[in-house]
């Protein structure tokens, strides 16, 4: 299962309420507004790290750059729009509002 | 179309509710969604999870805002064929609310039974 995420953590609960429904092994998509929750240096630091080493984590590359973020937390991986094709097609998804 | 035919297109599919029912179209929008796919006869399963829940209070009185207001077509699931209903148990806890405040009949479970529901699901929709 794919699980995206697209608001950014600090304005909205999707992200925290997606965590609770993550199991080890599915993979999380951050795209948009979402990608904040990958910035290196904030509050989601740690819930990141942590859920990287149990899942796979990707952040889409246009959004992250667009928004200036220099410093990923360390385990998510960069993704393109091909990559984002891959996992949807690969998976059942499950988007986060 | 044969009887046969028919069972083969039944799909299972999920729809998570995740939006608070005025505020946004989402709530309104994916009841109707669930209402048409009723009607193909799919294998439904309504998923109530954050301020999703808010959408099943009871005692919602929308006249003063001037719309007719949806919560009263959750009763009319039933009819559809619509009958699992699952609420998070977190996210009534974290808002006071027992299902007993809902205007429906719904099971309440945990984040790992509806993470194994999930994953039993062809399509999941978002609303």
């Amino acid at each position: 299962m794919l699980h995206t995420i697209n608001k950014s953590p600090f304005s909205s609960s999707s992200l925290d309420t997606a965590l609770r429904f993550i199991k080890d092994g599915e993979s999380v998509l951050l795209l948009e507004d979402g990608v904040y929750a990958a910035m290196a240096g904030t509050t989601y630091e740690k819930i990141i790290l942590e859920l990287a080493e149990k899942s796979s984590v990707f952040a889409i590359s246009a959004d992250v750059k667009a928004r200036g973020i220099e410093k990923l937390i360390p385990g998510v991986e960069i993704a393109d729009y091909g990559k984002f094709v891959d996992l949807v097609s690969a998976n059942i998804v499950n988007t986060w509002l | 179309m044969s009887e046969e035919q028919t069972e083969e297109k039944i799909k299972k599919i999920m729809f998570i509710m995740q939006k608070a029912p005025h505020g946004t179209i989402y709530p309104y929008e994916g009841l109707e969604f669930i209402l048409i796919t009723g009607a193909y006869e799919q294998d439904i399963t309504l998923l109530f999870v954050g301020d999703g829940i808010l959408a099943l209070l009871k005692n919602q009185d929308t006249s003063e805002l001037g719309i007719k207001g949806f919560v009263k077509t959750y009763r009319t699931l039933e009819g559809y064929d619509i009958e699992k209903l699952y609420v998070d148990k977190t996210s009534l806890d974290e808002r006071g609310l027992t299902s007993d405040d809902l205007i429906v009949d719904v099971d309440v479970i945990d984040s790992n039974e509806a993470n194994r529901l999930m994953n039993e699901q062809e399509a999941i929709f978002p609303f």
